[in-house]
């Protein structure tokens, strides 16, 4: 293996606190000892690679993956789109990314979702791809209505993507959400809330983008994601002090 | 004023949800068929993967000791061997990754697996046999990254393990062996006998 340096220390500013009042679960689910810091080592450096043969012809268009292209599911087509890139600005090419979502009505095909809004027989609400070689990806689904939660009184997410990516490393993983440009309900969701930087926010709303919508058919919203790097120096080679 | 670096910042985590497993593990979800393949759902080792096969059950403990139903672990390893799937000499036999989740009525998880070997370590050495492990759940932020190191072998020049300064917080990454290959390692999130969770 080519040695492309250890991967560059997370900034844990740019991502939310373990522990968050105003997201109740956090709670008590949080860790209360600072994690333990280390320079990566081959295990975090490597990772699981998926292939093309592991995917089905619909696995990017939720639209239809559900019923394997007999029937469409209900509500606003859209198609989203982006790049996976890493902190130096390379692209990520084939890597795997998954997505999950409620239906257009704000309900998600689980087993433990029991909220009003009835599902679509033509849902089923997840689906996959892998980046080609310029780190782009893009998905055909139906933008996914809010839905209210316990959590305090009356909060409500707003409409989102769940995202999982793994990058080329396993101490790349990454799990977030994509919201949707101008939604109202972003200002009050105390899950976005638990990012104290608004640049950071604003990072995981998704551009209208007429560019790539297709008239009569969908719009299109662009969504990029940027993973840990790894950090290549002419001196990372050398013994300690040359 | 000052150049402007021309790097990006990482893009912010969100917790997973509780719904996770919809995108993550359909079948687990009551999804069953959404995908031919589902990721990471033929274990870490395939049938005839070189080394001894061993299982690892345990819990994921909140911070009063109950045992969560909605997580979701993944993990990765290299084989027998130490060497990482991918990696020259690697057995084909071994992905080195899975998934796997909670049951939903008790909260135990089990992994089933071939022990891997010692494997390199940065600049030289080797780090003792271990897996290493991401959790994800409602509630938490940011997933979770530990490592299951094991009783039986030697742990004693393992970098990482060393580097805990509180050296009893070292047995919170130590698997407990139980019989014949098999282990149990119980991840506490919060308070008494809190895991170590890593940032590397
Ligand atoms: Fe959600």
């Amino acid at each position: 293996m080519t040695d492309l340096g250890p991967l560059i220390p997370r900034n844990r500013d740019a991502h939310p606190p373990a522990y968050d009042t105003g997201y109740k679960t956090s709670v008590s689910r949080s860790p209360s000892w600072p994690l333990l810091s280390m320079e990566s080592t081959p295990s975090e450096e490597t990772g699981p690679r998926f292939g093309h043969s592991q995917l089905g012809e619909y696995d990017n268009n939720l639209i239809v993956n559900w019923t394997r292209g007999k029937e469409l599911a209900v509500g606003e087509r859209i198609l989203v789109h982006g790049r996976v890139l890493d902190e130096m600005g390379r692209p990520v090419p084939h890597t795997l990314v998954e997505i999950w979502q409620a239906n257009a009505g704000g309900r998600y095909r689980h087993k433990k979702d029991v909220y009003f809004a009835p599902l679509d027989p033509n849902f089923g609400g997840c689906g996959r791809t892998i980046t080609d070689e310029n780190g782009y990806y893009e998905f055909l689904t139906v933008r996914p209505g809010a839905y209210p939660w316990m959590n305090r009184g009356n909060d409500w997410r707003p409409m989102h993507i769940h995202f999982s990516i793994f990058g080329h490393s396993f101490g790349q993983r990454l799990i977030t959400q994509m919201y949707f440009e101008g939604d109202p309900l972003i200002k009050h969701c105390p899950i976005i809330a638990t990012i104290k930087d608004p640049k950071q926010i604003e990072g995981l709303v998704a551009a209208l983008d007429f560019s790539h919508s297709r008239p009569m058919d969908f719009l299109a919203y662009k969504f990029d994601i940027v993973l840990r790097g790894r950090r290549q120096t002419r001196f990372e080679n050398k013994l300690e002090g040359m | 004023m000052v150049q402007k670096l021309d790097t990006l910042v990482e893009t912010a985590s969100q917790t997973a949800g509780p719904y996770v497993h919809i995108g993550c593990m359909p079948t687990y979800a009551g999804n069953a068929g959404a995908y031919d393949v589902e990721t990471g759902a033929e274990g870490p080792a395939l049938e005839g993967a070189k080394g001894e096969v061993i299982e690892i059950t345990g819990e994921v403990l909140d911070g009063m000791g109950w045992a969560l139903r909605d997580v979701m672990l993944e993990c990765w390893q290299a084989d027998a061997a130490g060497i990482y799937p991918h990696e020259e000499g690697a057995d084909p036999k071994v992905t080195g990754f899975a998934r796997i989740g909670a049951d939903f009525d008790t909260g135990k998880f089990t992994l089933r697996t071939i022990k891997p070997g010692a494997v390199a370590a940065r600049g030289g050495g080797k780090q003792a046999p271990h897996i290493s492990l991401w959790l994800t759940a409602r509630g938490i932020n940011i997933g979770l990254q530990t490592r299951v190191y094991f009783e039986d072998e030697d742990n004693a020049e393992d970098p990482l393990l060393n580097r805990i300064e509180q050296a009893p917080r070292r047995q919170t990454l130590i698997a407990k062996k139980t019989g014949d290959g098999t282990y149990t390692f119980n991840i506490v999130l919060q308070g008494e006998g809190e895991t170590v969770f890593l940032d590397l």
